[in-house]
């Protein structure tokens, strides 16, 4: 399993943790995620300029094409972006003629061969629930993870082909492989509102606040999400969302690639968890082995204290 | 004496200019923090700043980067080895050349008991120095010229810095060839040295100067006898050999001497001398306004950013790193090769999408040299087309922290009255629409063909809807309204059904448009597969197609 890895441009800065932890797990579950230089994926110029959107995206696409790679991307909003590319790519031939010219001004060129995968589907399909079971040495035990799918990834079903639109089920799967628990919440497929972030702030908020007391209500201790700005929507801008209102009770958010390291026995530093804003460090006593104080120690524990 | 004159001229000229450029590090006003602190406070907080971090341990941080970064350019190493070749022989050649030919009376002869700018092995560095700087400026036209990045973004002041070194060195070879081969400097040399002009005593010191030191005298006939020869030797050892080497050693400018051979009986060399010295002291008379001030600010920003920590630091202290930053860019366009949008520059021809550019843009801006509104929306537009992925700052070599730069400028654009360009298309949008329910009823204006050719989503799919309002009802944005109606101003389905009218106007200025997250609830549960939500895009396309149209 080999892929170009495409982490997007807010990584770097804005949650540098979330690609330190991802190059880490998939390393660990067999998986190559070879370093490139790659541009934008185009999601933020859409609003702006389709064509410019379609060159950024395409641009990427030809650059792992090059390589012979397919792209493997831990951000749902990059996911989302280059797989509405290679569609528009597929389905508009006028699209396609005026983005080819422009990457020929660069000496690039794109034949349409290259896959677009998120971290979510490549675990799920590619590693395989069963090995990434196989590879978790403490599962996590009582603990209650809202799973958060983001919309970028679940929609349009006809152009990203991610996971069934309305009863999606791989993320949860992936949570309750590490022995948490992926409880049902109302507002599950809906967006975390960071789009509207810089845009719209109090409404971006609103969509937050709606989010963090629908997945208090169903007893969720921590969000996961797959997203690089859902990540920054639940842990950086939530910090600041509950300055602002402080009658809103947090919910602290992980990444899934911090959720899964931890129950494969990665160290919490390793994952970034010390970067995480809203104390994710709790996370870890819900591991078996943090609970029962040792690895020999039986999983049920009703009773005892 | 026409030499001190200029040389005092020119280094007056050049304080007057450093002076002015100091001054301005404390007085433009860079990022909101920049605002309100006095000049004076700049100022003072930044030498406390400077000496506090040379007198503490971070002195080692600033030893390590000065030898690493400044010395050995190992930033620009790591980014490409031609690079590098070419800016080390520039930088080396030209340094040691300043240090041990310019300066001569005041380094190499204190430090060097023999030396003599005509002695080897001073005679043969000079050569060397002078033929590195002319390799690397070989190197960096041949780059100016075939790199992309770079002859997209090669202005006057990078050729003005390519031409003058190549001009200060090749007149430097060309006195040098002349002074070889010229009797009269020969003549001037035996009056000062041998004590006489008398060209019959003369004659055997000229004979073995034509002969082992390449001067042309045009009076020199069968000058080969063999005891005019050994009397040559002798008067050139009383004379001349204490400071004098034979040419040879000057690898460039003797071989270059026999190019000018037909010219020797002329005063060329003069002519020289003076375009040599002339092109020295404009080079140092306009340094702080040339690229060779980079000389002293790029060392200054590589190593003010390795102590400074923009949690910590002073925002007095930040104000003033950000000024000096602006001046200490190379234009050397790594930044701009690397951009993560800058292919977008190939769709929208805004020049301030890439870096570089948009530098010396927010450069021009903060010195109130750009007051025409259709660059201060130009630079705006490249602003936020930015993601900033933080490539440029990891890359620049010259240190400085452009990220921190580009927060800042949004900052001072937001406080001209050029707000993020969402806001502004939003606006304009909003500005351009007639209002739903006005007087006037919703009718079918003639022929109204939407502007421009449609681009991902042919706008006549909205076509099939049958305003069933599901797109509304699953809409998150307008389930978080009491009264969406009035808070939105058109909702999506009424959205279609404008699209449908062909009221393309009103749909562009409904705040609807610009408050859709993009969730794609609507188009994921449209009956009819209308792309709702890109079909919103479009219509923020086009805003932003005519705010982009209003800066060209």
């Amino acid at each position: 399993m080999k892929f170009a890895l495409f982490l997007g441009c807010k990584i770097p800065y804005f949650l540098s943790h979330y690609g330190d932890a991802t190059r880490l797990v998939l390393k660990e579950l067999g998986v190559d995620l070879v370093e490139m230089e790659f541009g934008c994926c185009g999601y933020p110029v859409r609003n702006q300029d389709t064509k410019a959107f379609m060159l950024s995206a395409i641009r990427n696409l030809a650059l792992a094409e090059k390589q012979g790679l397919d792209i493997f991307t831990p951000c749902q909003c990059c996911f989302g972006s280059l797989k509405k590319a290679a569609f528009l790519w597929r389905e508009d031939a006028a699209l396609r003629e005026e983005t080819s010219s422009r990457l020929a001004e660069e000496g690039l060129s794109y034949r349409g061969q290259v896959d677009i995968k998120h971290l979510l589907q490549v675990l799920h399909q590619d590693v395989g629930l069963e090995a990434i079971k196989q590879k978790i040495a403490k599962p996590f035990k009582d603990l209650k993870i809202a799973a958060h799918y983001g919309c970028h990834a679940l929609r349009p079903s006809k152009v990203v082909g991610f996971d069934d639109p309305l009863a999606p089920t791989i993320f949860d799967q992936l949570v309750e492989a590490t022995g948490a628990t992926s409880l049902p919440w109302d507002l599950k497929l809906s967006c975390c509102g960071n789009p509207l972030w810089g845009k719209n702030d109090k409404l971006a908020a609103d969509m937050t606040v709606n989010k963090i007391k629908d997945g208090k209500k169903a007893g969720a201790e921590f969000l996961c999400v797959g997203c690089t700005y859902c990540q920054i929507q639940f842990d950086t801008v939530q910090k600041e969302i509950l300055a602002a209102r402080p009658d809103t009770e947090a919910l602290p958010s992980v990444l899934y690639v911090q959720l899964l390291g931890l129950s494969m026995g990665l160290s919490p530093e390793a994952l970034g968890l010390q970067a995480n804003l809203l104390d994710a460090r709790g996370l870890a006593s819900h591991l078996v082995a943090a609970q029962a104080g040792g690895p020999e120690a039986p999983v049920e524990t009703q009773g005892a204290s | 004496m026409f030499f001190n004159l200029t040389l005092y001229a020119a280094l007056f000229l050049f304080l007057c200019g450093l002076i002015y450029k100091i001054y301005s590090w404390c007085h433009l006003k860079i990022g909101d923090l920049a605002q309100t602190i006095p000049p004076g406070q700049r100022a003072s907080e930044a030498l406390r700043g400077v000496i506090r971090a040379v007198f503490s341990p971070k002195i080692a941080i600033l030893a390590k980067v000065f030898l690493l970064d400044v010395l050995l350019l190992r930033r620009v190493f790591r980014e490409s080895l031609l690079r590098w070749l070419m800016h080390m022989c520039i930088f080396w050649g030209f340094m040691l050349l300043l240090l041990m030919h310019a300066l001569e009376k005041w380094i190499s002869a204190p430090l060097f008991s023999n030396y003599y700018s005509t002695v080897n092995p001073f005679l043969f560095l000079r050569n060397l120095f002078g033929a590195m700087v002319v390799a690397g400026v070989i190197i960096a036209i041949w780059r100016r010229v075939k790199a992309p990045s770079l002859r997209l973004t090669s202005q006057a002041p990078d050729w003005f810095a390519i031409v003058l070194l190549a001009v200060i060195m090749l007149s430097g070879f060309g006195l040098e060839a002349n002074k070889i081969i010229s009797p009269a400097k020969f003549m001037e040399m035996a009056e000062q040295y041998a004590g006489t002009t008398d060209q019959e005593e003369l004659r055997p010191l000229k004979a073995f100067w034509a002969r082992d030191f390449g001067v042309v005298f045009s009076d020199l006939k069968g000058a080969g006898a063999p005891e005019l020869g050994k009397k040559g030797q002798e008067m050139h050892e009383n004379n001349c050999a204490e400071c004098h080497s034979r040419p040879h050693g000057a690898f460039v400018s003797y071989p270059l001497s026999r190019a000018f051979i037909p010219l020797a009986g002329t005063r060329l060399d003069l002519a020289w001398w003076y375009l040599h010295i002339l092109a020295c002291f404009v080079g140092l008379a306009y340094l702080p306004f040339s690229k060779f001030f980079h000389i002293y600010t790029t060392p200054l920003s590589l190593m003010a950013n390795a102590v400074t920590d923009p949690q910590s630091a002073s925002p007095a202290n930040l104000a003033t790193l950000r000024a000096l930053e602006m001046d200490a860019c190379l234009h050397c366009a790594i930044c701009t090769e690397h951009c993560s949008v800058g292919a977008i520059f190939r769709q929208i021809p805004n020049m301030t999408i890439l870096p570089s550019e948009k530098l010396a843009s927010s450069k021009s801006q903060v010195r109130g040299k750009q007051p025409e509104s259709g660059q201060m929306l130009k630079l705006r537009i490249g602003s936020d087309i930015c993601t900033s992925c933080l490539r440029c700052t990891t890359l620049c070599p010259a240190g400085i922290n452009l990220q921190d730069i580009w927060f800042a400028m949004k900052e001072n654009l937001s406080r001209q009255g050029w707000p993020d360009i969402y806001l502004q298309a939003r606006q304009s949008a909003a500005e351009a629409a007639p209002r739903p329910g006005a007087d006037a009823p919703l009718s079918l204006p003639e022929q109204r063909r939407p502007a421009g050719a449609e681009i991902s989503v042919p706008l006549g799919t909205f076509r099939h809807c049958f305003e069933c309002q599901t797109c509304t009802n699953v809409c998150p944005v307008v389930a978080n309204f009491p009264n969406p109606q009035e808070t939105l101003g058109l909702l999506p389905h009424q959205i279609m059904h404008c699209l449908g009218l062909g009221l393309t106007d009103e749909a562009m200025g409904a705040a609807m448009t610009w408050d859709c997250l993009t969730c794609y609830l609507c188009q994921e549960h449209c009956p009819q597969t209308v792309p709702v939500a890109d079909l919103l895009y479009e219509l923020r396309n086009r805003s932003f197609g005519a705010l982009s149209r209003k800066s060209s």
